[in-house]
Order: C-alpha cells, then structure tokens, then sequence
C-alpha cells in the first residue's frame, strides 16, 4: 500500500479535543482519525461519521440462528427420523425452544465478533501504523491527511493554537499488514521493574 | 467534555487524585511488575490441586466412575452437586458485565473485567463434570447432533440434558467473546507500553492490532450493548435450564415449578459472593483500594442480602408446598429427608438454611456491608451454603426412592471424588492467578470515561450551584 502523509496532532483533554475537531474541519482540512485511549462519545457525530449498523447485523445473525435451530430440528424430529416419546407429538415446538434460543443467541454474538473484527479489520498477527504510543494511554490523537497543497507548517501551527499539546508530520501507510510488533517499534523507555 | 452527568451525592467510583495516565500506571503496574511471593506461593498451590485433580480424572477414566462411591438411588453425587454450583458461580460475571451495563450501574467498571475472567473460568469447571460423569468419554461427542452412520440416530431434542449442553456452550463461548473484545484495547494499552520485545510480540498478538480509531470505538460500543443484551437473558436461561435438569423430573424435591427462578437467584448470590471472595484479595495484593472502593464492595452485599433472602424465600415456599399439597412423596422428602434435623441427611439442610438464608442478614448493616473482614468470611460462608443447598437438592431427593428395599446405605464420597472436586478448584485458581498476573484485572478504557464523572478529585471541583443543590438535598432529607 502506498504511504502518505499525515499531520498529527496530540490532545491531552477531550473537553479541548471537541472544539479543535469543529475548528479543523470548518477550515476545510480531511481528518484521516482520532485515536483516543477510550470511548469518547460524541466524538463519531462531531467527525461526522455515521452511525455503525453492526446491531442490523447483529439482528441478521440472530434470526438465521432461530431458523436454524427449528428448522434442523423439526426435520430431525418430525421427518427423518421421528421418535415416539409416550405418543406425543412429534412436532414438539414448546420443548424446542430453549434450544431455539440458546443457537440465536449464540449465533448472533460469535456473527457479530467476527464482523466487528472484520470491519476494523483486527485479528492476531495483523500490525498497523499507529501514530502514537500514548494514543491507548492518556492522548487524543488527531490524524489529518495532507494533499498536495497543505502546508504542513501551518497547519501544524493552527493545532497548536487550538489548543493540541504535541504535534508532528508521519509519512505511514494507512492499512494493515500481518507483522510483529517487536520488529520496528521503539520500546517504552525508563522503565523500571518493581516488585508487586 | 461530560456527556454523561452523574449525581454530586453519589460515592465517587474512582478514589484519589488520578488523571488519565495515572489510571493506566496503577491498573497496568502488577502486569509489567514481577509478582511477589504471594502470587508464586498461591499459584504453586493451585497448580497442586490441578495435578491432583487430574490424577483423579485420570483414574476415573480408567476404572470407571465406580470408584465414586455412587450407589443404587444416588447417581449423581457430588459430581453432579459441584457441576450446579460451580455453573451458579459462573453467573455473576455476565450479569455484572450484562444487566449492571443495561442498568446503567456505573459501578459494574471496577469489577467487570475479574468478574467476566471468573465466569469464564467457573464455566471451564462446571463443564468438566458432566463430561467425565459420561464415563467413557471418549463417545463424548455423541452428544453432538451431525448425521451419523448410527441410523443416522439423532440427540433427543426434547430432553432437557440435551438443552443443557447447549445452553452451557453457548454460555461459554458469547461470555469468552465478549470478555475478550473488552480486553483488546486493554491489550493494546500493554502493548503500547511494552519495554521487552517479548511482551511487545505477545501483547501485539493479544491485541489483534487495536488502534483505538473513533469508528472503531463507535463499532466496540454497539458491539458491547448488543453483547449485554443477548446476554442477559442468556444468562437467565441457562440456569433455567439447569434447573429443568431437575424440575421436569417425577422426583419429589425437584418436580417443582418454583425452580429456575429459585435457580437463577441462588445462581446470582452464590456469584457474588465469589466475586466478593476474589476482590477482596485482589484490592489487597494489587493494591487497587482506589477503583474496588469500599462503595463497589457495599454494592455487590448489597446484591448478596437480597438474593439471599429471595433464595430464603423460596426454601419457604418449597416446605410450605411439601405439607399444602397433601402429596405423600413430597411431604416425606420436604419434612421428613431435609428440613427434620435428626434425619440422615438433615445437617446438610440446616447447613444450607444457616449459611444461605440467616447468615446474609447481616448485611442490612451498613457497618457490616463495609467491612472487609465480614465481606470475606461471608462470602465464603455464602459459597459453602449454595454447595449445600446443591447437595440438598440432589441427595435427599435421591437417598430414598419409591422402593424401599433399594434405600442407599449413607453416601459419603471416595476419595477420588472429592480429589475431582479439589482438583476444579486448581483449574479455577490457576487461570485466574495467569489472568490476574498477564491482563489487566480492571477495565482500564472504562474506568477512563466514567473518570471524569465519578472520579474523586473531579467531583470534589464540582460549580457552586452544584454544591449548594447538594446541601439543600442533603439539609431536606436529613432525619
């Protein structure tokens, strides 16, 4: 994947965070992100982005669990191979349903596991480019995509005016690779190892 | 920004003067710190039990589950007792993590995280003894419907042992998925802050290459709610289901409608107090006093006392059932095999009754709620009862059936039954002793965003107005 470059600009307080991100996009530059170290709600609204659908899917799942389950067992049970259980029905649906339920349910979470792992694209041994090592710690990191025309200097200049603690230019590809992340990475410095 | 506001009269969540940075170094700190002797003398210990627990598998698979002193009316022992007790344990961690998320309880960030590694752990434990209650378990997977060349003949789906299967995997398998995708950004934060390659390689594995981007918080949010909510009444059923076990049985003791709610609360109390049990320990060794705050410990006895009395309640309903129906059967098994204390196994009721149902009480003190050493003892006392009531249920229901010339003479374990049973408590230990020493026990990214509101120091700099509302508040409804 082709590298591009990226300003990045540090926060360390979210109550500053929101305003810098209404600021940077009235003036018209294309926020590639914002790494935080939590959920920060409100923050996908004030980027613009749109709601996830992932409980649609989610939804999906669940009813193809259900239809799933009653239809193996009703074929099972009442088809190919029917029991006669004290001459009892056959097609037992108030005894099926406790099995019925427990295959949506669990249809419908390991479905949307793998499609939320999908999405972000996130799975062991893939490695990506992250801009920096406090973004899962203490900083909200805005990442903005330059073009051609950006200047990085001023825009690096008006971060800080708005109000960003650290900033920096990274040239980076953006998608992920499968690598190990003790290849290239720079360890946490200064630490020392204590006793519990 | 606060976009989530939280009364000024609420106990803070989060003690002490702690930023951002500050959250991650304490809850981090044990991870990137070499243990101390207590963690290796714990583990060590754990790590015995195992061994003798498998030993005892070991043997069972070997000569068969005769050298469980299981007799002619009681076929399921202990190990059917533990398999119950050990599921009810599992219980807390889902409905912590599930129900206290739908319910809004702030309180759930400082425990989920122990409570969720517990139930996955407790669910490990229980799973053991059906499989190797089957005897020759390496038919095992005939429980497993898929067209076979044996007719093909099919599981029965109408048999509750069969739902039970499937209620306790999937029960296993959505709480494992959903501890675990709360773990990843926590894995990421270790990684980010790894200072050997080892744990940089191991923790960017663990973290699956978790970036913390806004859309993929926004997709982790959505993912957690919709967790919680499959979960929640996932977690209902299969105590339900466990119960069915029982309650559409001909057995007098357990051909009752009353059992899967009975089941369910008992499941909750017991949980709790396991979790109390490992908090207790775990705020002590890992120093973690300021996130498991006296108010999360209050909390949860909370939970404790109200459970227990619903569980109380129920025992009542059963005996007063045993002598308002005019069943014969019933009536023996209520009056006489339990709840008469002279009968063979009557120690065993009143056991459960004292631990389960009059001891808890102590928790309508506040005192008491907030005491630590009570907490603890209680706790285990809370355990002991629900293994009893277990015991009760499965025992006296059993040791006199409709034929008298089968009466049991007394059944006490073999030795490789209770070594089974010790050996599901090193199973337990020992995950969660790795757990406890390689992830972080506390949420970290949580107790980040309910920080700024329930945080100590943050809700001490609260505005005038604020201060003043909570003194009218607090001058209105002072006695």
């Amino acid at each position: 994947m082709a590298k591009k470059k990226f300003v990045v600009g540090c926060f360390d307080d979210e109550a500053v965070l929101f305003p810098a991100v209404k600021k940077v996009r009235t003036a018209g530059y294309k926020i590639h992100d914002v790494y935080t170290p939590f959920a920060v709600h409100g923050l996908d609204h004030a980027l613009g982005l749109r709601e996830t659908s992932l409980h649609t899917a989610g939804f999906i799942y669940g009813i193809t669990g259900t239809s799933t389950a009653l239809g193996s067992i009703s074929w099972i049970l009442a088809k190919d191979w029917p029991l006669n259980f004290g001459g009892k029905p056959h097609f037992a649906l108030p005894a099926w349903i406790p099995i019925t339920f427990e295959l949506t349910v669990l249809f419908s979470a390991v479905g949307m596991v793998m499609t939320f792992c999908y999405l972000c694209q996130i799975a062991p041994f893939v490695k990506k480019h992250h801009f920096h090592k406090r973004a899962t710690d203490d900083l909200f990191v805005m990442v903005i995509e330059c073009t051609e025309k950006t200047n990085t200097d001023d825009l690096k200049a008006f971060l800080s005016s708005n109000g960003a603690v650290e900033t920096d230019v990274q040239i980076a590809e953006d998608g992920w690779w499968l690598g190990r992340y003790d290849k290239d990475e720079i360890l946490f410095e200064n630490k020392q190892i204590v006793t519990a | 920004m606060h976009l989530k506001y939280e009364s000024q009269l609420r106990e803070p969540l989060v003690n002490g003067n702690k930023n951002y940075h500050q959250v991650t170094e304490d809850i981090i700190r044990p991870i990137e710190a070499k243990p101390a002797r207590l963690w290796y003398i714990g583990f060590y210990i754990a790590v015995a039990l195992l061994l003798f627990g498998v030993y005892s598998v070991y043997r069972d698979v070997t000569y068969g589950i005769g050298q469980w002193n299981l007799n002619k009316t009681i076929g399921w022992g202990w190990d059917i007792t533990n398999f119950v007790w050990w599921v009810g344990i599992g219980h807390a961690g889902t409905l912590i993590s599930a129900i206290l998320l739908l319910f809004r309880q702030g309180w759930r960030t400082g425990v989920n995280r122990a409570a969720e590694a517990m139930t996955i752990f407790a669910v490990m434990c229980a799973g053991q003894f059906p499989i190797w209650h089957m005897g020759r378990v390496w038919m095992a997977f005939f429980v497993l419907p898929y067209p076979n060349t044996r007719g093909p003949l099919w599981v029965n789906f109408n048999s509750p042992l069969l739902w039970d299967v499937f209620a306790i995997s999937t029960y296993f398998t959505v709480s494992l998925l959903f501890w675990y995708s709360g773990l990843i950004p926590d894995m990421a934060t270790v990684r980010d802050r790894a200072f050997t390659k080892l744990r940089k390689r191991l923790y960017g594995i663990a973290s699956f290459g978790w970036s913390g981007s806004t859309k993929h918080w926004q997709r982790h949010e959505s993912l957690s709610l919709v967790l919680a909510g499959l979960s929640t009444p996932l977690v209902l059923s299969v105590h339900t289901i466990v119960s069915f076990d029982f309650a559409t049985s001909v057995i007098p003791g357990w051909h009752t409608t009353i059992f899967p709610p009975y089941f369910v609360a008992g499941a909750i109390f017991s949980g709790f107090a396991m979790v109390q049990t490992l908090m207790v320990i775990i705020r002590k060794v890992f120093q973690m006093e300021d996130y498991i705050t006296m108010g999360h410990i209050e909390a949860m006895n909370k939970v404790i006392v109200l459970t227990g009395s619903i569980v109380g309640i129920a025992y009542l309903t059963e005996l007063f059932m045993g002598w308002y129906s005019q069943n014969k059967f019933e009536g023996y098994t209520f009056w006489y095999s339990r709840a008469n204390l002279f009968s063979p196994y009557g120690w065993s009721y009143w056991g459960m009754m004292t631990c389960n149902v009059l001891s808890p009480q102590i928790f309508w003190f506040r005192k008491m709620r907030r005491n630590l050493f009570v907490t603890f003892f209680m706790s285990v006392i809370v355990n002991i009862g629900m293994w009893f009531e277990r015991f009760v249920i499965i025992v006296t229901s059993l040791y006199r059936d409709y034929l008298p010339s089968s009466w049991s003479v007394y059944y006490s374990p073999s030795i490789w039954e209770v070594g089974f049973y010790v050996g599901t408590f090193g199973l337990f230990f020992t995950c969660f002793f790795l757990f406890a020493k390689y992830a972080p026990v506390i949420a970290v990214a949580e107790i980040k965003y309910v920080l700024k509101t329930s945080g100590e120091s943050f809700k001490d700099n609260m505005g005038d107005i604020e201060v003043q509302q909570v003194e009218a508040f607090v001058h209105d409804h002072a006695h």
